[in-house]
C-alpha cells in the first residue's frame, strides 16, 4: 500500500514517457519519447512540468514543451483529462509509482480521442458545455432579488442530487461511450470566429448529447423549481442525438472519476421521457 | 452611441456573480477567463460559506457579531463599512444560492444544515458535502450559461487578460487580451472592466491554489495605475500535503478528531514511523502547549511546525520539510465514519493509507488577503451606499476589482468560510454601481472615437508579444526562475518574517526580475504556445512579489498573518499583583502605540519598471474599536481587565446593538 515501502533497489533511476503529440488541429499525430528522472510521489502533471522545463526528448533533441490543460491539481476541475496508458482519467490524480507498478516499461500519454485536438494533449470540449445548454441545465429563477430561501429538501433528495452535481464536465464518460462519436470541423478561411462557432454548435446539436448532460437533465428535473420546466429538458432528450442514441453499454459509469450513477440517471431519464411522450401524445 | 458593455475578467465565484447580476440588469457582458469558467479555482473550496441563520439567531447571534468576528479575526485591518454590508447581506446570499439549486446539506426536517468554523462561537457555515466551492460555482456557472443561451452574455474562455485600455483622461475603456489557442491578440471595448481574477499563490511556487492563480492580471492592472493594497498579508494554512506539483489542503478536522503531530527526535530517522518507539517521538505541540495540545490555533500550529523543521532541523524527510500527522491510533471504523472524505484525498494523491501510516504534512500558502485597492462609499448607517459607482472601483476610473483579487474584506487574516461569501457578495454589489455609472457616461467605448485608442493599445501588446518570441540569446529557463522565485518567497515571506531575510530576499528577487528578461523560449510558435503565456505571467509575478516583500519589510509589527518575532509583544511575567498591573498598563500602552503606527493599509504604487513604492492609509474602524487578540498569551486576564477599564473610560457604552465591542477576546481561526 505505502509507496515508500517499495525497496529502493526496485525503483528505476529514470523512466520513459511517450507522448502522442499533434502540432495543430487536423495535423498528423506523432509520438515523442522523453526520459524522466525518477522521484517518489510524482504524478503525471509533475512529469509534464518536468518535460516542459527540459524541452529535450529522450534522444537529446530539443523540442517544444508538450501542451496540456490543468488547473486545480486535485481532481475537481476536470481540466487535465487525457488517456494515461490508454485509460481516460485525470492526469493530476494519476500517480507515477502506481503507473510504473502496473507497467514498468513507462507511461504513455494521449489526448482524448472523442474531441478535436487543439494541440498535443489539449482538446476542445465546448461540445460538452453546449450539451448543457441543450438540456437547459439550470434553475430558471425569477431573478436575483431577495425572495427568501429555496424550497425545502429532504436529506434523501439532497443525497440524490449531490452526487449528480459533482459532475466536473471532464468528459471521461463520453470518451468511453461507444455511441459518442467525434465531431470535428475546421474553420474556413472566409469564416469569422462567430460563424465558425455557430456552425460547430449546429453540428454538436445533431450529435449524441452524452451521459454527462443526460445526468444533468435529471439533476435539474429532480429539483422542485427545476421540475417546473422538466418537459423542456425531456423535449431536448427526445430530439435527434438525445437519449435514444444511448445503447446502454454502461461504459460511462465505469470510468466516471466521481462515481456518478450515470446509468441510474439514464434509466430515470428513460422513465421520465416515456411519461412525457405519453402526455404529449394525449395533449395533442 | 454604441451599446455600453462590461468586460468581466475571471469566471470564479466573484466574476460569475457579477456576470449574472449585470445580465439581469440588462447590461451586455463579455466574460473572459483563462480556463473554462467551470474549471476556475473556486471549485477547490471544500469547507463552506458563512452567514447568520435562524438557529444561530436563537443563540444570540446577529449580523453585527458576524461583522465583529470578521474584523477581530482580521486584526482590525479592514475598513468596517464594506464588512458590515457583507455580514448583513450574507443570509440573503445563502438564500439566493439555495434558490439557484445548490445541494446544501439538510437537516432531517429539510432545512439547510450548518457547521462551525474557526473564529466564531456559532454554527454559521452552510455546506454542500465536501465540495461547497464547486457546488456554488456550478450554480453561478449555470446562470451564466442561461444568460449566454439567451444572448445576453458572450463567453471568452481561454483568453489571457494582458492589459486594461486606458485613455488620455485615465479612464478605462476596455481590455487587450490574447487567445490561448490561436494566440490572437485583440482589444475589447468596455465602459467598465471588472477584475475578478483570484489569488496569487503561484508567486510562492507551490501553494494550495490552482495553476491559474498567478496574480498576473492584477499585476498588469497595477503596472498601469491601479494600486495594490496589503500585499504582505498572505495566509498560510498549517496542514497541507506536500506534492511535487501542488500543496493540497488537509482539513483541520484531522486534528480535531484526535490526530497527533510529531517528528522523530533523531533528525530524518529513516525507520518506518511505526517502528519508532514513543520515547523517540517528539510530540512538539503537546509538549510546548500542554493545555491546547494539537488543537492550538492555526497560526500557532503553523509557526511551530515551521520552527521544528526549519530551525530545529527535525523534518521527517531530509530533502523536504514535513512532519507527521498521525491518526493510526484511532480505529479504522471511527476514521472512516468521521474523516472518510479527507482521508480519501490523501490516499488518492499520496498512494498511502493514512489509517495505516502517519500522514506527512507541512504548512502551505493558502490565501492572499491583500489585492487591488478598491474604493467604497460609506452610508450613514455605517454600511455601504449600494448602487454607488465608487464601490469596488480601483484608482483607475472604470476599472473595478472584486473577489479574492481585491483587498477589502479580510484584513490581516481571513476567517474560514468568509471568502466564498465575500466573492459572491462583491460580484452582486458591483453591478448596480456600474449600472448607475453607465447612466452618467455620455459615450460608449464602442464609439468610433475610441477605435484608434483600442487599436493602438492592441498594437503595443502585439509588439511585446512578437519581441518576446523573437528574443534570442537569452539562456534563462522560465520554469527554473519560477522555482527559484517560489523558494525565495516561501523562505522569507510566509510564516515567520525577519528583516534580514526580507532584505536578502528583495535583493534576490530583484536579481531574478532581471534574469527573467533574459528568458529564452523553447517554443517560438504561434499556436497554443503555453511557454510564452507562462513566461508573461512569470514576469508579471515580480511586481507583486516585490510589493509583498517590501510591505513585509516595512511593517515592523505582528498583525494577523504577518508575524515578526522581533516585534512581538510578549505576555507579562510578573507574579506580584502590583507589578503585574504595571506591566499590563505598559502592554496596553504599547498596543495603542502599535495601532497608532500600524493600523494602516499598506498601499503599493507600482511604476512602469515594476518597482513598488509604499504609502499608508488610515483604516475606518468607526464601528468596532480595535481590541487586542490575547489568545494563549501569558497574563491575558489582567491585560484584558486593564484594557476594558480604559475602554470604559473612553466610550460610554455605545458600540453597536449588542455591545459587541467589549465582548471577551476569543481565538480566531482561518480557513
Ligand atoms: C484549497 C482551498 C480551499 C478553500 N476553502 C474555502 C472555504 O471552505 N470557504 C471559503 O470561504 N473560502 C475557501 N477558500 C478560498 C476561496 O476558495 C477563494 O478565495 C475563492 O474561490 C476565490 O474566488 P474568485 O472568484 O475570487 O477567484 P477564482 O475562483 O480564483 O477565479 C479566478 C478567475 O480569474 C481567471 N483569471 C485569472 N487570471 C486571469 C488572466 N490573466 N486572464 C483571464 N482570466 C484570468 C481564472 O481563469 C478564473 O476564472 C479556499 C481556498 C483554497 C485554495
Ligand atoms: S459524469 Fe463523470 S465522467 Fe462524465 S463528465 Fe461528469 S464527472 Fe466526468
Ligand atoms: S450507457 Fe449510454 S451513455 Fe453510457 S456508455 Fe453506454 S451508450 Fe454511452
Ligand atoms: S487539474 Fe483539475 S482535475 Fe486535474
Amino acid at each position: 500500500m505505502i509507496a515508500d515501502a517499495t525497496p529502493a533497489s526496485k525503483k528505476p533511476s529514470s523512466f520513459e514517457v511517450r507522448v502522442l503529440r499533434q502540432d495543430a488541429p487536423g495535423e498528423p499525430g506523432y509520438w515523442e519519447r522523453h526520459q524522466i528522472t525518477y522521484e517518489p510521489n510524482l504524478n503525471v502533471i509533475s512529469v509534464l512540468q518536468k518535460i516542459a522545463a527540459l524541452s529535450t526528448t529522450a534522444d537529446g533533441k530539443s523540442t517544444t514543451p508538450v501542451a496540456w490543460d490543468c488547473n486545480c491539481l486535485e481532481e475537481v476541475c476536470g481540466a487535465c483529462t487525457m488517456l494515461v496508458n490508454g485509460r481516460t482519467r485525470q492526469a493530476c490524480s494519476a500517480l507515477v509509482d502506481r503507473l510504473l507498478e502496473d507497467n514498468p516499461a513507462g507511461i504513455e500519454l494521449q489526448p482524448m480521442s472523442k474531441f478535436p485536438v487543439l494541440r498535443d494533449l489539449v482538446v476542445d470540449r465546448t461540445r460538452m458545455y453546449r450539451a448543457l445548454e441543450r438540456v437547459k441545465a439550470w434553475i430558471p429563477v425569477d431573478g436575483y432579488g431577495d425572495r427568501g430561501a429555496g424550497p425545502k429538501e429532504s436529506q434523501e433528495g439532497q443525497e440524490v442530487r449531490y452526487p449528480l452535481s459533482e459532475c466536473m464536465t471532464c468528459g471521461c464518460c463520453v470518451e468511453a461511450c461507444p455511441q459518442f462519436a467525434k465531431v470535428e470541423l475546421f474553420q474556413r478561411s472566409d469564416e469569422s470566429d462567430a460563424e465558425f462557432a455557430e456552425r460547430k454548435n449546429r453540428a454538436y446539436d445533431q450529435a449524441f448529447i452524452g451521459a454527462a448532460a443526460i445526468s444533468q437533465a435529471i439533476l435539474f428535473n429532480e429539483h422542485p423549481t427545476g421540475h417546473m420546466n422538466a418537459d423542456e429538458r425531456l423535449e431536448a432528450l427526445s430530439a435527434p442525438g438525445g437519449l435514444q442514441v444511448c445503447g446502454n453499454a454502461q461504459n460511462c459509469v465505469a470510468v466516471c472519476p466521481k462515481n456518478i450513477p450515470l446509468t441510474t440517471s439514464i434509466a430515470r431519464a428513460g422513465r421520465q421521457l416515456t411519461g412525457y411522450m405519453f402526455r404529449k401524445f394525449f395533449d395533442r | 452611441m454604441a451599446k455600453q458593455r462590461v468586460v468581466v475578467v475571471g469566471g470564479g465565484l466573484a466574476g460569475l456573480a457579477a456576470t449574472m447580476k449585470l445580465a439581469e440588469l440588462g447590461i451586455a457582458v463579455d466574460c473572459m477567463s483563462l480556463t473554462p469558467v467551470k474549471r476556475s479555482h473556486s471549485v477547490c473550496a471544500q469547507g463552506g460559506i458563512n452567514s447568520v441563520n435562524e438557529l444561530t439567531r436563537q443563540q444570540g447571534d446577529t449580523e453585527w457579531l458576524h461583522l465583529d468576528d470578521t474584523v477581530y479575526g482580521g486584526d482590525f485591518l479592514q475598513h468596517q463599512p464594506p464588512v458590515k454590508e457583507m455580514a448583513y447581506a450574507a443570509p440573503g446570499i445563502i438564500d439566493l444560492m439555495d434558490r439557484l439549486g445548490v445541494p446544501f446539506n439538510r437537516t432531517p426536517e429539510g432545512f439547510r444544515d450548518q457547521r462551525r468554523f474557526g473564529g466564531t462561537l456559532f454554527k454559521r457555515t452552510s455546506f454542500a458535502g465536501a465540495t461547497t466551492g464547486q457546488q456554488l460555482l456550478y450554480a453561478l456557472d449555470e446562470q451564466a450559461r442561461r444568460w449566454h443561451n439567451a444572448g445576453a452574455v458572450e463567453m471568452y474562455e481561454g483568453w489571457d487578460f494582458l492589459s486594461p485600455v486606458i485613455d488620455e483622461e485615465g479612464r478605462c475603456r476596455g481590455v487587450v487580451a490574447q487567445n490561448l489557442v490561436t494566440m490572437e491578440i485583440r482589444s475589447f471595448p468596455a465602459d467598465a472592466v471588472i477584475l475578478a481574477t483570484g489569488g496569487c499563490g503561484l508567486i510562492y511556487g507551490r501553494s494550495t491554489m490552482s495553476m491559474a492563480c498567478t496574480g498576473s492580471a492584477v499585476s498588469r492592472a497595477a503596472q498601469v495605475g491601479a494600486k495594490y493594497a496589503n500585499a504582505e498579508f498572505i495566509q498560510v494554512h498549517p496542514t497541507a500535503i506536500p506534492g511535487a506539483d501542488k500543496l493540497r489542503l488537509m482539513s483541520e478536522s484531522a486534528r480535531g478528531e484526535g490526530g497527533r503531530v510529531w517528528v522523530p527526535r533523531k533528525p530524518h530517522d529513516p525507520r518506518d514511523p511505526k517502528q519508532i518507539p514513543e520515547s523517540e517521538r517528539y510530540y512538539f505541540l503537546e509538549e510546548r502547549y500542554p493545555k491546547y495540545g494539537n488543537l492550538v490555533p492555526r497560526d500557532i500550529a503553523t509557526r511551530e511546525i515551521f520552527d521544528v523543521c526549519v530551525n530545529d532541523g527535525l523534518s521527517v524527510d531530509a530533502d523536504r520539510q514535513c512532519v507527521y500527522l498521525d491518526l493510526t491510533h484511532i480505529s479504522r471504523e471511527e476514521l472512516d465514519r468521521k474523516l472518510g472524505g479527507i482521508l480519501h484525498i490523501y490516499e488518492k494523491f499520496q498512494g498511502v493509507d493514512p489509517r495505516e501510516y502517519p500522514m506527512k504534512i507541512f504548512p502551505a500558502v493558502h490565501y492572499s488577503m491583500g489585492g487591488l485597492w478598491a474604493d467604497y462609499e460609506r452610508a450613514a448607517d455605517g454600511g455601504l451606499t449600494l448602487g454607488s459607482p465608487r464601490n469596488h472601483q480601483t484608482h483607475i476610473p472604470g476599472l473595478f476589482a472584486i473577489g479574492e483579487c481585491d483587498y477589502q474584506y479580510h484584513g490581516a487574516n481571513r476567517l474560514g468560510a468568509n471568502s466564498l461569501l465575500s466573492c459572491i457578495f462583491t460580484g452582486l454589489i458591483v453591478a448596480p454601481g456600474i449600472e448607475n455609472m453607465f447612466k452618467s457616461l455620455k459615450e460608449s467605448a464602442g464609439d468610433e472615437k475610441f477605435a484608434s485608442l483600442l487599436r493602438g493599445q492592441r498594437a503595443v501588446k502585439q509588439l511585446e508579444h512578437d519581441n518576446l518570441l523573437k528574443r534570442e540569446g537569452g539562456r534563462e529557463n522560465p520554469y527554473v526562475i519560477h522555482q527559484e522565485l517560489g523558494d525565495v518567497m516561501t523562505k522569507a515571506a510566509t510564516v515567520v518574517r525577519r528583516n534580514d531575510q526580507l532584505t536578502a530576499a528583495i535583493e534576490k528577487v530583484n536579481e531574478l526580475a532581471e534574469r527573467v528578461e533574459n528568458c529564452s523560449l523553447s517554443d517560438t510558435g504561434n499556436w497554443t504556445n503555453q511557454n510564452v503565456v507562462f513566461t508573461k505571467a512569470l514576469r508579471d509575478m515580480f511586481p507583486v512579489a516585490k510589493a509583498i516583500l517590501k510591505g513585509a519589510l516595512a511593517r515592523d509589527e505582528c498583525r494577523g498573518a504577518h508575524y515578526k518575532p522581533a516585534f512581538d509583544m510578549p505576555g507579562i511575567d510578573a507574579t506580584d499583583p502590583a507589578e503585574k498591573r504595571r506591566q499590563a498598563e505598559a502592554w496596553c500602552d504599547s498596543f495603542d502605540e502599535k495601532n497608532r503606527k500600524w493600523l494602516k493599509t499598506t498601499i503599493a504604487s507600482i511604476d512602469k519598471s515594476g518597482e513598488p513604492t509604499l504609502s499608508y492609509e488610515d483604516v475606518d474602524t468607526s464601528l468596532i474599536p480595535p481590541r487586542p487578540r490575547l489568545y494563549g498569551l501569558v497574563g491575558a486576564e489582567v491585560i484584558e481587565q486593564v484594557w476594558k477599564e480604559r475602554q470604559a473610560e473612553k466610550t460610554p457604552q455605545s458600540d453597536g446593538p449588542n455591545g459587541a465591542a467589549t465582548k471577551a477576546a476569543v481565538g480566531a481561526g482561518v480557513g
